[in-house]
Formats: structure tokens, sequence, C-alpha cells
């Protein structure tokens, strides 16, 4: 691991202005000078790994007092940035009406991992491309801008089939982000002029022809809380996967629905494990409003979800388990005893 | 190193042998440090040290670290609690786990900067006098471990999934226990040896 400065942040005045004060000269945030620590289960891995070298390290721990809150509402839910993974997972109201949340958080990572990991930091983490992680590949457009793209032609069976470019397929490793994209979810932001708000979808970016830039974040901002609209008992997180537990999905569904006498009044389609970045299925969502769910339904939807998917030669098996994953997702919302 | 509060085994000793056959690992580092104002919030030099106080198995350790050292590293290099072991060093084995403030970490993962003030257990901490803690005596009954390597960490999620709740049927402890790898694969025996101890853990 490189040298940095280390350094706590005990307000989050503080913490923008530590983060803001190399920004000038690094563009862009995953390149960033200053880096921000929460749970470190991705930073400090990467920072051992060369893949990421901030020279100055800000510990941003000391906001989880003010930024951990677990608050729901008779009008939906508002998640601090700096909550555990696991306290959220194990919160009985978010099980009750938010199973979706509750269940992407709990199949993701370990018991460990989930008891450091942060909202925030699960929602930024980097992708697990293993060219990515390799330093000794020279060829990543991610970590070395303009270098080209070893899993193009290499072993790229873990790899996206949606919203990749000619410069990238790395997957969106994350299981949270999924749930929070279907649930039209709002992220709130804290920088040098204060906080504001945005769609959680217009967070990421995909890697079209700058992998390098992740999300719309700049440098010296910090995501301090979610907010998520109303309540999705009806939803389930479904992660099909290498392993039965502690594994990244190769193909994930996060759905939720609204059903009232037997019609589907609104639907939400996340996928996760196949698509560059957190992906919300609209064209699959329209086709399920207003219907009466049925298996051939739930084909047609599950087609639709990945009508513009592209497979590599190792990962084409990722449209068939995700159009399996969506459809069995389906089901599962469908007939679920809320 | 710069523990006075631990005391030196003495006689021949492997660990101390080797560590001292490496070259400078026990050496003392030389006084340079940076003279630090605690209530200063400003960045500390990369090319310093730091002086840290890391509460483990509730006594305070001094230190006087690299700003990179982790909670597994300070634990094993610099207090000689060598129980927590090294395996990945990327947090993906599990056998570097501790608690911290009673909750299951991953201390490979934990920079020892960030960890001051809060209270860290490791497998050294769980005996009482020279009584077993009951899941130490659950994986000797049960053979829960073959090489013993990702035994500690084993021991220590153990615990700590016995109190989240999480132990209550074999399903639960293999799902809740799956951040910990077993390279001999003593999992059955380890799930017995959970489900042994965790009645008498909740009982306190």
């Amino acid at each position: 691991m490189r040298p940095f400065s280390y350094q706590r942040a005990t307000d989050p005045d503080m913490a923008v202005q530590a983060l803001s004060a190399a920004a000038a000269a690094n563009n862009p945030l995953t390149q960033a000078t200053a880096q921000p620590l929460a749970g470190g289960t991705t930073l400090i891995d990467l920072m051992k790994l060369d893949v990421t070298r901030p020279t100055a390290i800000v510990d941003i721990n000391p906001l989880a007092q003010a930024w951990s809150a677990i608050e729901p509402g008779s009008d939906g839910l508002r998640l601090g940035a700096l909550a555990k993974m696991s306290d959220v997972a194990a919160h009985a109201e978010i099980q009750r009406n938010y199973p979706v949340i509750a269940n992407s958080l709990k199949l993701a990572a370990s018991a460990q991992l989930r008891n450091m990991a942060t909202l925030g930091g699960n929602v930024m983490q980097r992708t697990r491309c293993s060219y990515f992680r390799d330093v000794s590949y020279e060829n990543c457009n991610k970590r070395n801008p303009g270098s080209g793209c070893a899993a193009m032609d290499g072993v790229n069976r873990m790899h996206a089939v949606l919203g990749t470019s000619d410069q990238c397929i790395a997957t969106y490793p994350g299981d949270f982000a999924q749930a929070l994209i279907a649930l039209d979810a709002v992220v709130e932001i804290t920088g040098k002029g204060g906080t504001r708000s945005m769609s959680f979808a217009e967070l990421h970016k995909a890697p079209g022809n700058s992998p390098d830039i992740e999300t719309t974040l700049q440098p010296g901002e910090l995501i301090s809380a979610f907010s998520i609209p109303g309540r999705w008992p009806r939803s389930v997180y479904l992660k099909a996967r290498d392993r039965q537990s502690y594994e990244f999905a190769l193909s994930s569904a996060a759905i939720a629905l609204d059903v009232q006498g037997g019609t589907i009044r609104d639907a939400r389609v996340g996928l996760g494990g196949v698509a560059t970045m957190p992906w919300r299925a609209r064209e699959a969502e329209a086709l399920l409003k207003g219907q009466k769910f049925d298996e051939a339904l739930a084909q047609r939807v599950a087609d639709a979800a990945f009508a513009d998917a592209r497979g590599r030669r190792h990962n084409s098996f990722k449209i068939a388990l995700g159009k399996r994953v969506v459809a069995r997702a389906l089901q599962q919302a469908v007939t679920m005893e809320i | 190193m710069s523990d006075q509060s631990s005391s030196r085994p003495s006689g021949f000793d492997r660990r101390a042998f080797m560590a001292g056959a490496a070259g400078s690992a026990l050496m003392p580092m030389t006084a340079r440090a940076a003279a630090q104002d605690a209530s200063a919030p400003a960045a500390q030099d990369p090319s310093l040290p730091v002086e840290v106080t890391l509460r483990v198995n509730g006594k305070d350790k001094r230190l006087r670290i690299d700003a990179r050292t982790t909670v597994l590293d300070a634990l094993r290099d610099h207090l000689k609690l060598t129980g927590s072991k090294k395996g990945c060093d990327h947090g993906q084995c599990g056998a570097c786990t501790v608690l911290i403030d009673d909750r299951r970490v991953v201390s490979c993962l934990t920079l020892a900067l960030a960890a001051e003030g809060q209270e860290i257990t490791t497998i050294e901490g769980l005996a009482t006098d020279d009584r077993l803690h009951p899941m130490q005596q659950a994986f000797v009954d049960n053979d829960a471990f073959q090489c013993g390597y990702c035994t500690p960490g084993q021991i220590m999620s153990a615990v700590a999934c016995v109190k989240e709740g999480h132990a209550g049927n074999e399903a639960d402890i293999r799902e809740y226990m799956s951040g910990n790898i077993c390279r001999c694969a003593a999992y059955p025996n380890i799930v017995a040896a959970v489900k042994q101890a965790a009645p008498e853990i909740m009982k306190g």
C-alpha cells in the first residue's frame, strides 16, 4: 500500500473541505487523490491491490451519528448513507415493507463485511472485473484510460451483457443498488454548496468512451442519504450465483409489484450481475402494468428485459439465466404472502 | 515493538527467533515521531509514524505505527497477539475476524487508526481465567477443525453469529458463517460446534 495521510472528519463541512482540497487537479472521482473512508471494505482492498492510490484518506465514520439513521415513515423510507448493511437488513420494518431492500443487503457479501460496509459505500463499490483488480494487466480502460480492455477477448464469463461499450464490459457488482433503482430512490448528496438531491438512476454512468468515470459525483461530494418513496411489501430480490452464499451475482432481479384484485397496477424491475451499472428494465415494467400475471407474461417480460443484451464469448449464458431469474422472481413476487 | 505492557516470553521462542532472524522486526522504531497535537484535525505526515491507542481485550495499548497498519497487523506484529490469522489479507477468507464493539469484522480491512476508541476483542480475550469460552470448548468437543488456521476467525465469527440470533438452525448457521472459509472443509463439525455452544452463550 502506498503512503497516505489520515484525517478524521468530525463534521460534514470538514469532510467536504478535506476531500475538495485536492479536487482541482483531480478528475475523475475514481482517481481523486483524497478518498473518503467509510467501511473500507472496497477502498482498503483496492489500495492493497494498488488499484486505488489515494494520498489522503478522510475517515468519515465520525459522521455516522448524523448520517446513519434508518427512518421508515408513512410516505416512504429514509436511510442514512453511513447506516451499516447489516443493520438495515435486520430492521423489522424494512423486512416487512421493503423486502427487496432487506434481501438485497442480506444476500450480499458476508456477515463481517455487512457489519463494516455502509450503504453509501456499497453503491459506490467498484467492479470485480479481474482485469481491473489485477494491475499486472496493462489493458484496462477503467484503470488506465485509453489502454484497452483485456476482458473483451479474455475470460469474460463474469462480465456484463447490458450497458456495455467497446471500451468496457465490467459488471457493476452490487445488489442494493438494484433495489434502489427499481424503487425510484432519491440520493442526497452533500458537497461544498450544501446538499442536493437527484434520482438514484442518475448517479451511475454507463462506461461509454470513459469507463474511468463511473458516477456523476464530483470530488468533494459525499452521499449522505437515500430516500425511497412509498412502500413495497410485495417485492423480492432473487440472486443466482456460483455459490449459495457469499458470492457476487451472476444474475439477479429486484422486483416490486403493486397488485390489486389480481391486476398489476405498478411494477418495477431492476437487474444485477448482468449490466455495467445499476439497471432498470423499464420496457419490461411497461409490459406488466395493467395485466394479470401468468407464465406467458413472465416470459415476455423477461425477453423484453434482455432485448438489448449482447453476450460475448464466455458470458452469453447470462442472457438465458437472466431471463429465468426475472421470470422466477416475478412468480415469487406475485405469489408471496404479504 | 513499542508496546510496553506486553511481557516477552522467556527462553527460546520460535516466533521471536524468526522475527529476529528476519532482520529489523524487533528493532525499536527510531524516535522521529511527529509531535502530534491530539486536538488538531489536520492530516498527519504520511512519512512519520502515528500514535494510536487501541483497546484490546479490555486493555489500552499505546502504539506508534505507520498509518497504513491494519488492525490485524497491529495485533500480530505490534502486540504479538498472533491468534488472529492472516489468510487472504483482502477480506475474503475471514481468518482475521475479530469483534469491534461486539460486532464481527475482518481486521485486515480495518485501519488501526480508524479503530481507535473502540473495543477490540480477539481470540485471546475470549477465555475467562483458565476456562475456555463455550464456543472454544464446543470446537474442541466437536473436532471442528483440522489444520486450525481458520479456527480463531471461525470462533470469533461464531460467537457473534450466536449473539446476533443467527444460529437458530443449521441453514442459518451455514448462511451466516459463510464469511469464514475452511480449506480443510471441517464445515459439518463447525456447524455442530456452533449448535452446541449457542444455548449456553444465549443463556449468558
